[in-house]
């Protein structure tokens, strides 16, 4: 398979194997096949497949700091349920978690730590700035907080509020990269289908002499003779 | 008033306090010889610290020999952030300082302008801010019940206090328009009327909540796990206590009747009935039924605020501090200016220097303001509570075991925030 164009795998969305003992074993048949099968069952499945599975079950850190974290905890409660999007578990550990919510003002003594902690996070990872202070510094425009906590960690998703309310933290949060790259490749193949993205045919208005292109001058309306459509 | 009855021991003889540093629990320097001392990091993040604390822990296999704590990993400069804003733009930062009791930090610093300008709130302000304030310690005891029952592996509370806190938090939403750090009060009274409507949801609140508190002390009260993480577990005498500059729930689980509340009353505490929970025993589980009992009188203080909340202003008529209504604008040039002024410049206080303190969920809160007259405030202190709780870790976990730690940590209730500010 040549290089040039290769699909991309499933290893290459940060998905390996448990393979401690045996580094140097290389994919196992299990693997092979899967790779077998993402080659020709099309990209776009799998890629959606495992997209899916990791939108539904993310696994928040538990990274709460300040205010932030006390509407962080209330997601957890009972109605802001955030058990229905899967990411029920917080784990304290980084090196179980999917994704790194900083809620809270961070100060320059947390920033090392914060840095740590998203290191030890395995890939693939998402951080959400919740609130305002993680995001720009909020209201401490001072010596002491971190102007956002982007100068140290990549974010995703800043979420604005002091302190958000939990029900927008939560929903935005449910696309991950993963998703939204694959949003945009849906969006292309509809394009390339004469589709727009949600489905309906892309009209185009039919080349005449006066149109030699099919430009719609004066909409396309104009071009098929139709009074203009509000 | 007490409500339990007096040991007949003392709880220890003699002092616990470590020396020659109160804060600092050092290792034996035999048991470096003999034993295996492991050294673990209580990182700053960590499920059970209630925030970025940090502690550095000597363990003698499962035994805690040595502590410190680390502080400052959420030191965000709200003292002198303050200087730079005017004095009403100013009251938006105390309240992240406690952000579990926001409410009562934003009535130190408010309470703290007042008395610098001389000026009375009316009645309507002064009970409407003592219901609000006491929903703030609901707020706050319920947030630490379920975080604190969930260390402990009562992992349902969490839900159960949420729900309530969940409760809460739609009374806040319904006066002032959001959930936490409302900024409802204002130098001179509230910052607007209480909406209609508001106090029939807050009556079947106050009506609810006395049986939830019974719900959730049914769990807890004579459960064998609860006890035995709890009792005599974290024990701090009373002149340890006093010794040790502590204040609220933990000098009252001590045996000492000390209620700022009671003691020097501030809002309308001394024109509503409550009595103040004290118990003798010192431990984690007598600072557990401090706070519980705390929510019921708290709830009771909320239902003669709504049965004795006065008509009337909710804010001072001063032009020179208040804004002026908006209708008066289009009117009166004199109103006009004194918006701008107040819009631009702020209103200027005059010069002096006041210590205000009130009774926050966590123990004495003090606000030390001084003003050199001009419109910003010239140096803002606050004593915290949880700093002053946390000098009592090294004293109450001497000689426990690492699962105490946490039980203890959970009782003496430290909010970093408040701690580092």
């Amino acid at each position: 398979m040549a290089d040039v164009g290769r699909k991309k795998r499933l290893a290459d969305y940060g998905i390996h194997s448990e393979r401690t003992l045996m580094r140097k074993k290389g994919p196992g048949v299990f693997e092979q096949e899967l790779g077998d099968l993402e080659s020709k069952l099309g990209l776009s499945t799998v890629e959606k497949a495992v997209a899916w599975a990791q939108g539904h079950s993310i696994w928040p850190d538990t990274f709460g700091l300040a205010c932030c974290a006390m509407e962080m905890i209330a997601i957890v409660g009972s109605r802001y349920d955030v058990a229905r999007f899967g990411a029920e578990v917080f784990r304290s550990s980084p090196r179980q978690a999917d994704l790194m919510i900083v809620s809270g003002r961070v100060s320059h003594k947390m920033a090392a730590p914060l840095r740590q902690i998203y290191d030890q996070m395995l890939e693939p990872k998402w951080v959400i700035a919740m609130g305002a202070c993680a995001s720009s510094g909020g209201m401490f425009a001072n010596y002491a907080v971190l102007q956002g906590v982007d100068k140290v960690v990549p974010v995703d998703v800043h979420v604005p509020g002091c302190p958000p309310r939990p029900a927008p933290g939560v929903v935005r949060r449910r696309r991950s990269g993963a998703e939204r790259r694959l949003r945009l490749a849906d969006r292309r193949l509809a394009r390339a289908r004469g589709l727009r993205p949600h489905g309906h045919r892309i009209r185009r208005a039919p080349r005449s002499e006066a149109d030699p292109h099919g430009r719609r001058l004066g909409g396309a309306s104009a071009a098929q003779g139709l009074p203009h459509r509000r | 008033m007490t409500l339990a009855a007096r040991r007949q021991a003392p709880i220890y003889t003699g002092t616990r306090i470590p020396s020659p540093i109160p804060t600092v629990l050092k290792v034996d320097p035999a048991l470096r010889v003999d034993d295996d001392i492991l050294e673990v990091n209580f990182g700053p993040n960590h499920p059970s610290t209630h925030g970025v604390l940090r502690l550095i822990v000597e363990l003698n296999g499962e035994r805690v020999e040595g502590i410190e704590a680390v502080i400052g990993y959420l030191h965000t400069g709200f003292e002198k952030n303050m200087e730079q804003k005017t004095w009403w733009k100013a009251i938006t930062y105390p309240e992240r300082i406690d952000y579990l009791s926001f409410q009562i930090n934003e009535l130190a610093f408010v309470l703290a302008i007042e008395k610098l300008l001389g000026v009375e709130p009316p009645p309507r302000a002064t009970w409407m801010r003592t219901l609000l304030c006491e929903l703030s310690r609901i707020h706050s005891h319920l947030i630490w019940l379920g975080t604190g029952a969930l260390e402990l592996g009562a992992i349902s509370l969490l839900w159960y206090c949420f729900r309530e806190r969940d409760a809460v938090l739609d009374l806040f939403e319904l006066v002032t328009g959001v959930r936490m750090h409302t900024r409802y009060f204002q130098a001179g009274g509230l910052a607007e009327d209480i909406p209609p409507g508001f106090f029939t949801e807050c009556r079947k609140f106050a009506d609810m909540f006395p049986a939830r508190v019974d719900e959730y002390e049914a769990l807890l009260d004579r459960q064998a796990i609860w006890l035995e993480r709890t009792k005599g577990i974290g024990l701090l005498s009373a002149e340890d206590a006093i010794a040790l500059g502590q204040s609220g729930p933990v000098l009252r689980a001590s045996g000492v009747d000390w209620d700022l509340r009671k003691v020097e009353p501030y809002l309308a505490y001394d024109q509503v009935d409550f009595d103040v929970p004290v118990y003798f025993n010192g431990d984690v589980y007598d600072r557990y039924k401090v706070r519980m009992d705390e929510m019921r009188e708290s709830t009771r203080i909320v239902q003669q605020c709504l049965d004795g909340m006065p008509e009337g202003p909710w804010i001072v008529d001063d032009r020179k501090i208040v804004l002026p209504p908006r209708h008066e604008l289009h009117t009166s040039m004199e109103s006009l200016i004194h918006h701008f002024k107040l819009v631009t410049e702020g209103y200027r206080v005059p010069a002096g220097e006041v210590y205000v303190a009130v009774e926050s969920a966590r123990g004495e809160l003090g606000c030390y303001v001084v003003s050199d007259g001009g419109s910003k405030p010239w140096r803002v202190k606050f004593r915290a509570p949880s700093f002053v709780a946390l000098e009592a870790t090294a004293t109450t976990v001497a000689g426990s075991l690492v699962a105490d730690l946490i039980a203890i940590l959970g009782s003496l209730d430290t909010v970093m925030g408040d701690c580092d500010r």
